[in-house]
């Protein structure tokens, strides 16, 4: 065999070959989703398709309908942006900390933080039942008091953001660099290391809120109320609003998703040049 | 690039400080990175601590900047205890190994963060952190971030911005260490100049030592968390105190030789024997390349006969190995236009006065 024809093993798929892979993926994703604004579209039963299901969400009656659908979209921002002040307050902080002081600890809150990921919903409900007996002793049945759960189910995806920031600057000699030229650990936090870590904190924080928008089981079993659950009810008296919020929640979500990839690839791109 | 900007007064320190160690203990989890470690650093002085990698010289700068907490011992400046006070109050500028500079900032920006720190007026701020990046020779990159500046700009930058705040002492953590040769070099010129500009105390730690025998005052060399041999470049080249700061500093050839009396003979030749006293009997001479010649007279009696095995050009001198009668490998430097060819036999003769000598091995 001549080194020309040769079959090189172990290098990448041809352009062709991508793109059927890339297409493939893609029909598996864009099929339910596409389905999804097809049924939003139809009129019923008829086989006849309208844009009253979309229009019809602006009316004062839909207003007064969907009051419950609303409230659960509002619950679901807040639940949001209190998880992701959690995660700013505890998991941030803490992860420098680590980095700065006790290196050897970043193996193990790795671990910590990657464990939610393996737990089931079903399993850290029946683990939390007992915790929110205490926490609403402490702070009541507030809807808000959710996002102590969800703080633990987006750790690994926020972890995983900021860790790969923080593995991107070097914090130690920049910490230090900034101490020598006299500034106190709270100037090296806020105008040194926060200033650095802006798009690891950003793309943990658009994730938080796209796990947070997303989830349904411990919302449903802890009897709270949020954008999930909500749609679930929508959906046994009205599928077709039921579907269509789905649609935006999806859509915002996947907005978030792209601000983040390219939050990492104007970073790639800058560490590039 | 070569910078021959004046220092400006902004940045004029006066005298420097006076920097003392004093029975510095350090240890790392059961290792002693430094054991009683002792240097007194006069105001305006230079030192290098010199060593190999391991051997301590990092974590003593460190430790003079706040950045370990010492175990023992206390750290002076100006005669004032500073073991506990923290990194950001000792007032001390530092540059670091590794590129140090603020990615988020401009240069200007980087060079007025400790001014910033210092609440000083945004008006003279900005002048004084002109005038320190004018001092370094990049004036006219004041707007650029560290990713748009070479490894060389970002280490000038550095050394701007731990300029700029007239600190007490200047701390040099390898700074030139990830540069290329070219570059080092200019630096580390500069750097000197600069120093010696501003008549600022200096520490400056490298494992390279052509680097600290060029700038330095005086050089510390450091071996397993002690100080070897303090003294002047010339000092620690023409008369190392042990074998392994001979060995350490400058090149030096391993000769098997006798120590009658308190004289070595070397291939026939007595030379003074210094360092510690040995008791008489078969040591190690350390002899540096440019102190053995190859003799061309043809009257001279004595020395040692050797064959050329290589012989390598270097610039503005050539170096030749060659081996004796007894298989000893010898370097010998000389002048470009003696060249000797390998397979030759030629006779050595030994020109030094004194020879460091350790017990044979």
């Amino acid at each position: 065999m001549s080194a020309s024809t040769a079959v090189r093993i172990g290098t990448e798929p041809s352009k062709i070959t991508r793109w059927i892979i890339l297409g493939i993926v893609g029909v598996v994703f864009a099929l339910p989703i596409l389905a999804m604004i097809e049924f939003t579209f139809r009129d019923g039963l008829s086989g006849n398709y309208t844009l009253g299901h979309w229009t019809g969400l602006f009316t004062e009656e839909s207003a007064r309908t969907y009051r419950g659908l609303f409230q659960a979209i509002g619950n679901s921002f807040l639940l949001a942006i209190v998880t992701v002040v959690i995660v700013l307050v505890v998991l941030l902080p803490t992860m420098i900390l680590v980095q700065l002081q006790f290196p050897k600890l970043k193996r193990v809150l790795e671990f910590v933080c990657i464990i939610p990921i393996t737990v089931p919903a079903i399993v850290l409900v029946v683990g939390l039942a007992p915790v929110y007996s205490v926490v609403v002793s402490i702070f009541g049945s507030s809807v808000w008091t959710l996002a102590f759960a969800y703080g633990i189910t987006v750790l690994p995806y926020a972890y995983r953001a900021i860790q790969s920031n923080l593995d991107a600057v070097d914090v130690v000699t920049l910490s230090e660099a900034a101490r020598s030229l006299g500034a106190n650990w709270g100037s090296v936090l806020w105008r040194v290391l926060l200033p650095n870590l802006r798009r690891g904190i950003l793309a943990a924080s658009f994730i938080s809120v796209a796990v947070v928008l997303g989830e349904f089981t411990i919302a449903s079993l802890l009897n709270r109320v949020n954008l999930q659950t909500a749609l679930l009810q929508v959906s046994q008296s009205d599928p077709f609003v039921a579907v269509i919020f789905a649609l935006l929640a999806l859509g915002f979500v996947f907005i978030l998703l792209l601000v983040i990839g390219r939050l990492g690839r104007a970073r790639r791109d800058r560490s590039a040049s | 690039m070569t910078i021959t900007t004046p220092v400006p007064a902004s940045l004029s320190t006066g005298a420097g400080a006076t920097v003392e160690l004093v029975d510095v203990v350090k240890d790392y989890s059961g290792h002693r990175a430094l054991d009683n470690i002792n240097l007194s650093i006069a105001p305006g002085e230079f030192v290098a601590l010199l060593g190999p990698s391991g051997c301590g010289k990092t974590t003593a700068l460190r430790s003079l900047a706040g950045l370990e907490r010492i175990d023992g011992g206390s750290i002076r400046i100006d005669g004032v205890d500073v073991a506990n006070v923290a990194t950001n109050k000792r007032d001390i500028g530092m540059v670091f190994q590794s590129y140090s500079l603020f990615p988020h900032m401009t240069s200007i920006e980087n060079v007025e963060f400790g001014l910033r720190m210092r609440n000083v007026p945004a008006d003279e701020r900005r002048v004084r952190a002109a005038e320190a990046l004018e001092m370094v020779g990049l004036d006219s990159f004041a707007t650029r971030y560290a990713h748009q500046l070479s490894g060389g700009q970002q280490q000038r930058v550095a050394l701007a911005r731990a300029l700029v705040t007239r600190p007490r002492v200047l701390l040099l953590d390898e700074p030139l260490s990830a540069l290329d040769a070219k570059v080092r070099l200019q630096l580390r010129d500069e750097i000197r100049r600069i120093q010696t500009d501003l008549g600022i105390t200096t520490l400056f730690v490298t494992h390279d030592q052509e680097e600290a025998l060029a700038v330095a005052d005086r050089v510390a060399v450091m071996r397993a968390g002690t100080i070897e041999q303090i003294g002047s470049p010339e000092a620690l080249y023409t008369t190392p105190s042990t074998p392994f700061v001979a060995n350490f500093v400058g090149l030096s050839n391993r000769v098997n030789a006798e120590l009658v009396d308190g004289s070595v003979s070397v291939y026939g030749q007595a030379l003074a024997a210094l360092g510690e006293a040995l008791p008489d009997g078969p040591v190690t001479a350390f002899i540096r390349p440019e102190d053995i010649v190859i003799e061309r007279d043809a009257s001279f009696t004595g020395g040692v006969e050797a064959t050329v095995v290589t012989s390598s050009f270097l610039g503005s001198l050539r170096r030749t190995q060659l081996k004796t009668a007894d298989d000893t490998l010898l370097s010998v430097q000389h002048d470009v236009g003696e060249r000797a060819l390998p397979g030759d036999v030629v006779t050595l003769r030994l020109r030094g006065a004194a020879v460091a000598v350790s017990a044979r091995d």
